[in-house]
């Protein structure tokens, strides 16, 4: 996992639900490279096309809520965002996309303090996201070691692999 | 310690636990559905090759019954190929209906269990004292390689139900009323407990439905202790090994609420948020050209037989159509034995079997762009039953037969023998 991110700043507004992030239309895809094609097909159709890789995702409250489709975190996870910060996150969605290896930072208040188009830059391990000129903008919540791990591996399932595979030695 | 708490101890092999606290538990009930074929994917990904308890997985075809496209039949011969090859005997096929209410029938929900679902509504379990919750697929084949998951230990919130309800005033008003007072991610992370009067004079049916729509404020868990009007349902119902559980008397709950519901009426919530409640007046009138009544939410045999009792001897709008789903097997038969679907038939309701049906948008009657559905499921999120332009108004059974009658959003109140 890179601890430091920069990319260029997309944004939505709260309570952005997982028939927005993937609707229920493509769940019988099961392919990541096809799920990916339609991430936030619920907000614009053409969505997956505006972003370039490295982006970063930035949204308000309750970020994810509704259905437990991990869809909605494997579009994401492969669209080309690079991390996820919003103000506030859904248990499952946020679950699942930790799973992925999708890392999700936690900051309350972020949707006042960037802008559309600007570029920042993020430290997963302490939270602290800066402006391009260094300035620091916010502070968010740190991750928390259970779920740093779970990212450092590549997500939940290398981390499970490798201890299948050592049990099985 | 908290009751919810006492079940994660135990399936964690602890003598307590504590709010913050992530523990690894052994589930009870691992159900999978057939959204969600990364499960099998993840299953294999993670290196497992057997399933650790066969015995407490069950699938549920629900979500795609019957498939209407070769993606989600292949989907579906995948699940049954998986379940084969495992040794998984539970496999609720396309013929049973919606996982959380099949799950309820069959016996398999007791006070005490922890049901992990791969469904967002698991929280409908705390009805009858379990601890029920939704995760995803990659969880979902943690669980079947290891029989264990992570958990989180949540905070609660209690909230208590004052007062006695008018006519026409349902469980669904009631928790439409509580997430619109609360916002939609109000519980984010933590548990909801109800207590009171109200909650006490709810048949499990409506109970069922106040816990499911948790999940609409974000709640990772619901609880209602479990009572005389459970224990009966259990006593009759349930075939697994169960354990009523109780809060300690100096437990700290992270809030109480409470609300007096005595003055409300019915309840809509209008598009496109489940927290964007109204009273139903200020929508009354606003034409709509379907009626939705099914899911997990609302398509238990009691919304059925309110829906029939305002619809018995009238008919449906011509301009409107009503979509009846209900919600298992043993809905539709005693519904048929109770004379309770011939009569929604005679109205003008058209008949979907059992599944999840058009509630997330699939199959089986969903939206052009400009049309406006009201519905008794649970979500009304821009784009959920069909098209993005089409709009979604939530409220009770009660409440859909009404509208479907006048072919416009109705108070149900007039209409009740």
């Amino acid at each position: 996992m890179q601890d430091k991110l920069t990319g260029t700043v997309m944004k939505l507004g709260k309570n952005i639900d997982t028939d927005q992030i993937y609707p229920g239309r493509f769940l019988e895809l099961t392919d990541a490279e096809d799920i990916r094609r339609h991430v936030l097909a619920g907000v614009s159709e053409d969505y997956a096309g505006k972003i370039r890789k490295g982006d970063i995702l930035v949204a308000g409250t309750n970020f994810g809520c509704g259905s437990s489709r991990e869809h909605a975190a494997t579009a994401l996870r492969f669209s080309g965002f690079a991390a996820i910060i919003a103000e506030s996150f859904a248990r499952i969605f946020y679950r699942n996309a930790i799973n992925l290896g999708l890392p999700l930072i936690i900051c309350p208040g972020i949707s006042g303090k960037v802008q559309e188009g600007e570029v920042i830059t993020v430290e997963i391990r302490t939270g602290k996201i800066t402006a391009a000129d260094g300035r620091e903008i916010a502070r968010a919540e740190p991750l928390s070691d259970y779920m740093l791990n779970i990212l450092e591996h590549g997500g939940i399932k290398p981390l499970l692999a490798a201890e299948m595979e050592q049990k099985a030695h | 310690m908290h009751a919810l708490e006492k079940i994660l101890a135990k399936k964690a092999g602890k003598a307590s636990v504590t709010t913050g606290e992530i523990v690894d538990c052994e589930i009870d009930l691992a159900g999978v559905n057939d959204l969600y074929l990364q499960t099998v994917r993840s299953f294999a990904e993670i290196g497992a090759t057997q399933v650790r308890a066969p015995e407490r997985m069950i699938m549920f075809l629900d979500h795609y019954a019957p498939a209407s496209t070769v993606g989600q039949a292949d989907n579906q011969k995948k699940f049954r190929e998986f379940c084969r090859l495992q040794g998984v005997s539970q496999v609720m096929d396309i013929n049973e209906g919606v996982c959380h209410q099949v799950a309820a029938d069959r016996g398999l929900v007791g006070p005490g269990k922890l049901i992990i679902i791969t469904d967002s509504h698991s929280t409908t379990h705390g009805a009858l004292g379990a601890f029920g919750t939704g995760v995803g697929a990659t969880d979902m084949a943690t669980i079947l390689a290891t029989g264990r998951l992570w958990l989180r230990v949540p905070e609660v919130i209690r909230i208590r139900l004052d007062g006695t309800l008018k006519r026409g005033v349902y469980a669904k008003d009631v928790i439409l009323h509580v997430i619109g007072s609360l916002g939609a991610d109000y519980a984010v992370y933590k548990a909801v407990e109800f207590i009171g009067p109200v909650v006490a004079g709810f048949s499990v049916s409506e109970r069922m439905a106040l816990c499911n729509m948790t999940t609409e404020m974000g709640a990772k868990t619901a609880y209602i202790q479990p009572d005389d009007v459970t224990m009966a349902y259990v006593r009759e119902h349930t075939k697994v090994p169960y354990e009523v559980v109780e809060t300690d008397p100096d437990f700290t709950y992270a809030e109480e609420l409470s609300f007096d519901v005595s003055g409300i009426g019915p309840q809509v919530a209008a598009p496109s948020s489940v927290d964007n409640v109204h009273p139903i007046g200020e929508y009354a009138g606003v034409k709509i050209d379907q009626a939705y009544i099914g899911s997990c939410t609302g398509g238990r045999l009691e919304d059925l037989t309110i829906a029939a009792g305002i619809l018995k001897n009238r008919k449906i709008a011509p301009t409107t159509r009503l979509i009846v789903v209900p919600a298992t097997k043993k809905v539709l038969l005693d519904g048929m034995a109770a004379g309770v679907i011939p009569t929604l038939i005679e109205a003008g309701a058209t008949l979907v079997t059992p599944s999840c049906a058009a509630c997330l948008g699939t199959h089986e009657g969903i939206l052009a762009p400009g049309e406006v559905c009201i519905t008794a499921t649970n979500r009304n999120f821009p784009g959920r039953m069909g098209s993005r332009d089409a709009s979604l108004f939530l409220g009770s059974p009660a409440t859909v037969a009404a509208s479907a009658l006048e072919g416009a959003i109705a108070d149900p109140t007039p209409y009740l023998a």
